[in-house]
């Protein structure tokens, strides 16, 4: 071991993993094969690695070798305490403005059946996170979309008034929580989570239920009695209708437009990819999201660069599905080479390139709260994306103008010999909104580019 | 010391395996915790190690920690056993500066603690001290005023008392 790139991927990788193997003796292959995949796929998922020393893979091994393990420092409660689920309903029974908090562990554990159950009987609104996408379609009268830093107002506005708060595998991530200390001290929270490390770790909870989320709403919904919300909703319709996501349709093709328009001609049957920027935070906001695991995510890790393979991922595992990767122009250039892979694969994915020709998010930041010095964000050296899919032997569209954005999107969703790169050419100065700045509490939400100069955000980026 | 920064008491059944330390400190670094005291050894069942951790940190972090540490796949179990009634030992070697006039009165007082003189030379005295931690430095500070040159210490070691099985 640790010879050229192959060395010491264990110690590197502590921090990020869910565990890691590291293989000696080649007898041990096959249990340690099956731990990794009964760790990774079980309780919270996470990757796990498994470490091949040259002589472990090319030793020769008894095909009866036994792959038989014990794991007595791994355990996993399924089902949440009885106590503490009755505790929960009560807690919903008797709320006047509750919310549901939808996030990854709802999605993960398939409990879409469960919440729409629980949503009809009890006549609750719907919050979802940036990973709780899908879980509960978007659609739904009862549903607000995201809420936090980039979600919708209503949303937030929803979250400002309401009595109660009941997490279902959502981690009140600083990007939705804003400022943890003092997010919503109005409202009750409860917590549903496999995890029992994000039980209080950012926000102080009234009740926190440890299990799988489908296996709890499903004995939840047994003790729930029908509460008046009738109010409450009506409350929520209004602010909907009050404040919807808006931009400007004439003048300069706006992102929104086109990723509005793309959910709108795929009816909410496409599979979405996302970098991480802009517009990212434009998909979460305008790619109406109807079913689970349809909008793919690289979430609290950040990353960008993962839109377009995630696409490949997607495309390879639901061949019959429109994957639409929307991704900007800084982060599709980290993992241009995998065109290649599409192109040879010939994966018809559609790559809904926002391009706005800088590292937009970034410029937003330094445009609203360091007096517009811009540092770093100007992609002035991009290529022409319509001639970089040329060279890859992909096809390429580009689009200009509002006028031609559905001409332009049809034609792209009627190639399917192969990806396509659609090179959307957008307002360059363009500025997420609603915004809540981060590390401020979420009754500061702005919603357009306020006039007075801003402070600067106490919150991380 | 912070009101909030306490020194902890953690004492971890685990996994006799490789690589389970580095991922235990890894716990600890990440919530700022300093370890004072690390002592491993495998235990009864040698398929196991027990694992005693003094570390100062603060205190609304402690019960995250020991999520996190019983989290890991390797720990079966982390308890923390600051506040409780536990039987707790450490050992020390004390190596202390003496002379012709001295002498005599440092063996009167590590004789008061019972410390075992272990080396003997024309200028040092070596003696080592167990019990608990308070006892050792008790007689590191009465040992002061003649000049102690080195301590080595072994860390805190808990065992549960009665019939329950420690860390648990």
């Amino acid at each position: 071991m640790g010879y050229i790139s192959g060395g010491r991927c264990l110690r590197y990788s502590y921090p990020i993993v869910k565990h890691s193997f590291l293989v000696k003796d080649p007898k041990e292959l096959p249990s340690v094969i099956n731990q990794a995949f009964h760790i990774a796929n079980t309780g919270r998922p996470g990757p796990v690695i498994v470490d091949l020393p040259k002589d472990v893979t090319s030793a020769l091994i008894d095909v009866d070798t036994s792959g038989e393990f014990t794991l007595p420092g791994y355990s996993i409660r399924k089902e949440g305490s009885l106590e503490s689920i009755k505790e929960a309903a009560s807690m919903i029974s008797s709320a006047e403005k509750p919310i549901l908090m939808v996030g990854h562990g709802a999605v993960i554990s398939g409990a879409t059946q469960e919440i729409k159950a629980i949503v009809e009987k009890m006549q609750i609104p719907v919050i979802n996170t940036l990973l709780g996408k899908g879980c509960f379609p978007e659609s739904h009268d009862l549903n607000l979309g995201m809420p936090g830093m980039h979600g919708t107002a209503y949303a937030n506005m929803a979250l400002c008034d309401c009595d109660l708060i009941v997490s279902i595998g959502a981690r009140w991530d600083d990007r939705i929580a804003g400022s943890p200390s003092d997010f919503q001290p109005q409202a009750k929270k409860i917590h549903i989570d496999i995890d029992p490390v994000e039980i209080n770790k950012t926000v102080q909870v009234d009740c926190s239920i440890i299990g799988d989320a489908k296996s709890v709403l499903n004995s939840l919904y047994g003790f729930l009695e029908k509460g008046n919300t009738q109010r409450w909703v009506k409350q929520i319709r209004r602010l909907k209708r009050e404040y919807p996501l808006k931009y400007k349709k004439e003048g300069k093709l706006r992102a929104q437009h086109v990723i509005e328009e793309m959910s709108r001609l795929t009816e909410g049957n496409a599979i979405v990819t996302t970098d991480v920027g802009q517009h990212q935070m434009w998909a979460a906001q305008f790619f109406k999201t109807e079913h689970t695991r349809h909008f793919l995510s690289s979430g609290g890790a950040g990353t960008m660069g993962f839109g377009f393979p995630a696409a490949i991922g997607a495309q390879m595992a639901n061949p019959g599905k429109i994957v639409v990767a929307v991704v900007g122009d800084g982060g599709f250039q980290m993992t241009l080479p995998e065109l290649s892979t599409a192109v040879n694969e010939k994966l018809p994915i559609k790559i809904l390139l926002i391009n706005n020709n800088y590292l937009g998010m970034v410029r937003q930041w330094q445009h609203m709260f360091y007096d517009n010095r811009l540092s770093g964000v100007d992609l002035e050296g991009n290529p022409d994306f319509v001639k970089l899919a040329g060279a890859y032997g992909c096809k390429g569209f580009r689009v200009k103008r509002s006028a031609d954005v559905r001409k332009v999107l049809g034609a792209a969703l009627a190639y399917n010999d192969g990806p396509c790169i659609i090179d959307a050419e957008v307002e360059k100065y363009d500025n997420v909104f609603p915004m809540v700045p981060s590390g401020a509490s979420l009754d500061k939400m702005l919603l357009s580019m306020p006039r007075k100069k801003l402070e600067k955000p106490k919150g991380g980026t | 010391m912070n009101e909030t920064q306490k020194r902890h008491n953690i004492s971890l059944y685990v996994e006799n395996k490789p690589g389970v330390t580095i991922r235990i400190a890894l716990v600890f670094a990440r919530r700022g915790y300093n370890i004072e005291s690390f002592v491993g050894s495998p235990a009864q069942d040698d398929r196991y190690s027990r694992i005693n951790i003094e570390a100062t940190g603060d205190s609304q972090t402690l019960h995250l920690m020991l999520e996190q540490l019983n989290r890991l796949v390797d720990v079966i179990h982390a308890r923390e056993y600051s506040d409780e009634d536990v039987i707790q030992k450490e050992l020390a070697l004390i190596k202390v500066r003496c002379n012709n006039e001295s002498r005599t009165e440092i063996l009167q007082i590590t004789g008061a603690f019972k410390c075992r003189n272990v080396d003997i030379s024309d200028t040092t005295m070596t003696f080592q001290v167990t019990g608990k931690s308070s006892k050792i430095d008790a007689v590191s500070k009465m040992l002061d005023k003649f000049g102690v040159l080195e301590v080595v210490r072994t860390g805190k070691l808990l065992i549960a008392r009665g019939k329950e099985e420690t860390s648990w």
